[in-house]
């Protein structure tokens, strides 16, 4: 699976291609984790654009949970955007919809988390 | 093959209350408004094809106890949880007065797997042989432990019936009155054991009080291999998925979602969700089985996986 990575004003947008699930969550799991070191730094984020993301398993939304919780330990977040449908249903039978904020765009999502990355992604 | 399901909720006992009951009747008479129910034939058929689950029946409250009929004069049941009370009085009706061959298999000791056990009443009938396997070291002095005083008038040593404690192995295959069996050692809280039943071609699998942690692939494969085939899985789907892996990490229960994924990758014919969790009403429980159904509809790659929720009296014949 292919991870692209964007930065608007210290916030990573970072948006998985394909799909999630037990074969690869770890190695999912590896190339998350030098852009969650990188935004350790409080009032950073990481926006999770799921725009390309086809389907997720259990192990893959472990990972998302494991993101979350160093991110939040580090002062910072992780929010979610743009799920395909069948991505959507799946959080809602997970329940992952009523653990992470969830917005329609990236913007929208870059807008959570600082003015600052919403006017960078508006000049990009 | 008939497995029939004496007691499935997890953690401790529940039952409805009379709010419950009250809104049920009235949720069955607003549905029945205009049909031509004038005798109870008729209202009968109307609960069975007219109203949802959760209105004319209940997932039930006794915690676990599943049996498994095998069709011969021994008995098997997994846990000794309230589920036990009804359990020994279908045994004692069957039996008809004479003594029965009882094979109990523990998944573990906590309290809502063996309470049921001072009630089970063919343990009082001299000449009733009780064998009671399990996979800890601790398996008997569990058992004699909860009918010492104050908490029960009935000492162990006072019960009418013969006991033999049968320590297992985990991975071990052992032959209990000609069905193979093999425990499992899984993620609990003081370990708990999972089953696998193999006899006349059929296989059932008992998994309940195990929490899959999802860290690597060694311990999906080994649940896999352990599922492998099985016409029936009965697994311990407590928590969302969310909840698994989150706020009830290390709670030592698993979710529904999970036990979709490992069925679909043992190639297992039949899922059942066990072990409910005890705040969730009815209708809660009927969205969860819905919506597991719908995930496996969405992640099917092959023959498809039935799905079931189980419910105090369900029997599913294999």
């Amino acid at each position: 699976m292919k991870l692209v990575s964007r930065e608007y004003a210290g916030a990573v947008v970072l948006a998985p291609d394909g799909r999630l699930d037990h074969d690869n969550s770890e190695a999912f799991r590896a190339a998350l984790q030098p852009h969650l070191d990188a935004a350790a730094r409080p009032q950073r984020g990481v926006v999770l654009d799921l725009s390309r993301l086809e389907y997720v398993s259990s192990a893959g939304l472990r990972c998302f949970v494991l993101a979350a919780k160093q991110a939040k330990a580090q002062g910072g977040r992780v929010v979610i955007t743009a799920m395909q449908p069948v991505v959507a249903e799946i959080f809602q039978i997970s329940r992952f919809n009523l653990v992470f904020d969830i917005y329609s765009s990236v913007r929208d999502a870059l807008a959570a988390l600082s003015a600052d990355a919403t006017d960078a992604f508006d000049r990009a | 093959m008939r497995v029939r399901f004496w007691g499935t909720r997890g953690s401790i006992p529940v039952s409805l209350t009379w709010r419950d009951l009250r809104d049920r009747i009235a949720q069955a008479l607003v549905a029945a408004n205009g049909h031509d129910l004038d005798t109870l034939e008729k209202a009968h058929a109307f609960t069975e094809t007219g109203l949802p689950f959760s209105t004319v029946r209940t997932y039930g409250g006794h915690s676990p106890c599943v049996e498994l009929d095998l069709g011969g004069p021994s008995y098997f049941v997994c846990d000794m949880g309230s589920g036990a009370r009804p359990f020994g009085a279908h045994v004692m009706a069957r039996q008809a007065g004479a003594p029965a061959q009882l094979n109990v298999f523990m998944s573990h000791l906590h309290w809502d797997h063996v309470m049921g056990f001072p009630f089970l009443l063919p343990a009082y009938v001299p000449g009733t042989r009780v064998r009671i396997h399990g996979c800890h070291e601790g398996l008997e002095a569990a058992f004699v432990r909860q009918q010492e005083p104050p908490g029960f008038p009935v000492r162990f040593s006072q019960l009418g019936a013969t006991f033999e404690f049968v320590r297992l192995v985990p991975g071990e295959t052992v032959e209990v009155d000609g069905v193979r069996v093999t425990p499992k050692l899984q993620l609990h809280g003081g370990d708990s054991y999972g089953y696998r039943f193999e006899a006349g071609g059929r296989s059932v699998i008992y998994s309940t009080d195990s929490e899959h942690k999802l860290q690597d692939a060694a311990e999906t494969h080994d649940f896999v291999a352990f599922f492998r085939n099985a016409d029936l899985v009965i697994f311990d789907s407590m928590y969302s998925l969310a909840e698994a892996v989150s706020v009830k990490e290390d709670w030592g229960h698993s979710s529904n979602m999970v036990g979709v994924e490992l069925c679909q990758l043992a190639d297992v014919k039949h899922l059942v969700l066990f072990h409910h969790e005890p705040t969730h009403d009815d209708a809660t429980i009927d969205r969860v089985l819905s919506e597991t159904r719908r995930f496996e509809e969405l992640t099917r790659d092959g023959a498809p996986l039935v799905v079931s929720s189980a419910y105090d009296g369900l029997e599913i014949a294999l």
